[in-house]
């Protein structure tokens, strides 16, 4: 178990170590969502006047983006390197080794998760010095730190199936317009209630991604919401483990071919 | 490649461009791809807008951000070309050009065509998707073509500047340096409300903004209502006149290197 553990370790703190030595993936994915949020919010500010928008503070609406957002950077990241592992023949090398598929993937999403964790921070101090007043107090903050690693694993899950099933990091590049497709295709901008188009309200609301912000978002504007966190945690947890899945039957895979 | 004039060197690049992209589809539809999604999240998921208080462009919503994501698919397809434009130095074809080329401007308006050609597409794919999704036009032709030529000298302008780039770095790696500032200056404009809606700094920096005044003449021509016009005429072919000084200015530094 200890050893699984090492091991779970070591390839975590690999990719952490090999992030950080590239400013463009670390600097990336902390300054986007942040230039988002601040334009965005400003931009829309007048949808805070539409009858019945839940809060007169678009920046408090809008803050769970840039968790999402960041979170499908931290995916890209992962899913690349991860496929570079792959191309540069670590992965077969790898398989020499005691070490469990399972420990590598778990290992990988640490990585994932770790770079999650301190884009999360950094929005979130942000988010605080910007006037972002949480409805559910100092407790709410901590559960959606806890909300935004979970939504951050599910993504980062995903990002490491495509790059064991791709094999490539220019592939797992190429999809980035699909995955962030769920993101622009939620309620990331106005709450489903307030989506006139009636196709576009069907969309977001079969989209998983609206959940994932929706849990987000009501810690911040509504208060302790046990089914928008039921359904933000249940979302994120059951893309994680069927990610993780399939993550794991590619991984079967790319170690046959060794 | 002959040692023919400007126009030669300009119509065979263009054409090798061209060709590079029809057998790449992963370097065409990204490209094709977010403006679609940009006005499909943009005019269906924020269309209540139309209702904010002092929301009054006559057309409607999807009009309003049509013309927007217009613009923006003409200034990325000119920054894309421009990815292409430092992958052929990456790749050292870019320098066996500058080698077999008489006239090296041309190479500068050869890849100007070749973004031309690529966004026409995305006009026209953009176009019909908005016709499908009501969009209403109040303009006439001339008013469309005002519109439509608009958008033509804002693809040459970010060809210019993302050339400009490329041909200075000589790396894709410069690849954020080509599209963060076109992305900042655009989303710092009226996008999604008109000026008058919007609000504390960003209502200051949208109104010194020059795309502001591009836009709201494009807006006024879809609208019928032209609005601005010589003003955004004005700053589009200045913008277009100082890049292309950039640009060529790029490919004699380029050339230092052959």
């Amino acid at each position: 178990m200890n050893l699984a553990l090492n091991d779970v370790g070591l390839i975590a703190w690999r990719s952490i170590r090999r992030t950080g030595r590239q400013p463009a993936s670390v600097i990336a994915p902390l300054t986007f969502p942040i230039l988002l949020l601040a334009i965005n919010s400003s931009g829309l500010r007048a949808a805070t006047e539409i009858p019945g928008f839940p809060t007169d503070s678009f920046v408090s609406f809008f803050l769970p983006f840039a968790f999402i957002q960041g979170a499908l950077f931290a995916a890209m990241t992962a899913g690349t390197d991860l496929a570079r592992d792959i191309d540069t023949g670590f992965l077969n090398r790898l398989a020499l080794t005691p070490l469990r598929g399972t420990g590598l993937l778990a290992g990988q999403l640490g990585g994932a998760m770790a770079q999650t964790l301190l884009q999360a921070l950094v929005y979130m101090c942000i988010g605080l010095g910007l006037g972002v007043h949480f409805a559910t107090g100092p407790a709410g903050i901590v559960v959606f730190l806890l909300l935004a690693l979970t939504i951050g694993a599910a993504w980062g899950a995903i990002g490491i199936w495509i790059a064991l099933r791709t094999g490539s990091g220019e592939a797992v590049q190429s999809q980035f317009p699909i995955l962030f497709f769920f993101i622009i295709i939620s309620s990331m901008n106005l709450p489903r209630n307030l989506i006139e188009a009636d196709w576009f309200r069907t969309a977001a609301t079969l989209n998983p991604v609206s959940y994932m912000i929706e849990g987000l978002r009501s810690l911040i504007i509504e208060g302790w919401n046990a089914q928008a966190l039921g359904l933000g945690f249940g979302i994120a947890g059951l893309t994680v483990g069927f990610a993780m899945a399939l993550a794991a039957l590619e991984l079967r895979k790319q170690m046959a071919r060794t | 490649m002959s040692r023919g004039n400007s126009m030669t060197v300009a119509l065979a690049l263009a054409r090798r461009q061209m060709t590079i992209l029809l057998k790449n589809p992963s370097l065409f539809l990204p490209p094709m791809l977010f403006p679609l999604m940009n006005f499909m999240a943009f005019a269906g998921g924020l269309s209540r807008l139309r209702h904010v208080p002092g929301f009054n462009f006559p057309s409607g919503y999807t009009s309003f951000v049509f013309v927007f994501v217009l613009l923006q698919s003409a200034a990325f397809g000119g920054v894309f070309t421009g990815f292409g434009i430092a992958r052929d130095f990456e790749r050292g074809f870019a320098r066996r050009l500058l080698i077999a080329s008489k006239h090296r401007s041309g190479i500068v308006w050869g890849y100007a065509l070749a973004s031309l050609f690529r966004w026409s597409t995305v006009a026209v794919l953009l176009t019909v998707v908005g016709l499908i999704a009501h969009m209403q036009i109040g303009g006439n032709g001339i008013d469309l073509f005002g519109l439509y030529t608009l958008a033509i000298i804002v693809n040459l302008t970010g060809l210019l500047w993302a050339c400009g780039v490329a041909m200075r770095f000589r790396s894709v790696q410069a690849g954020p340096l080509m599209q963060t500032p076109i992305f900042i200056l655009l989303f710092l404009s009226p996008v999604y409300v008109p000026l008058t809606l919007l609000e504390g700094w960003i209502h200051g920096i949208a109104r010194l903004n020059p795309i502001t005044y591009i836009l709201t003449s494009g807006r006024g021509f879809i609208s019928g209502e032209p609005i601005d016009v010589a003003l955004g005429f004005a700053i589009a072919l200045a913008l277009c006149g100082a890049l292309a000084v950039w640009a060529l200015r790029g490919l004699r530094r380029a050339e230092q290197i052959v």
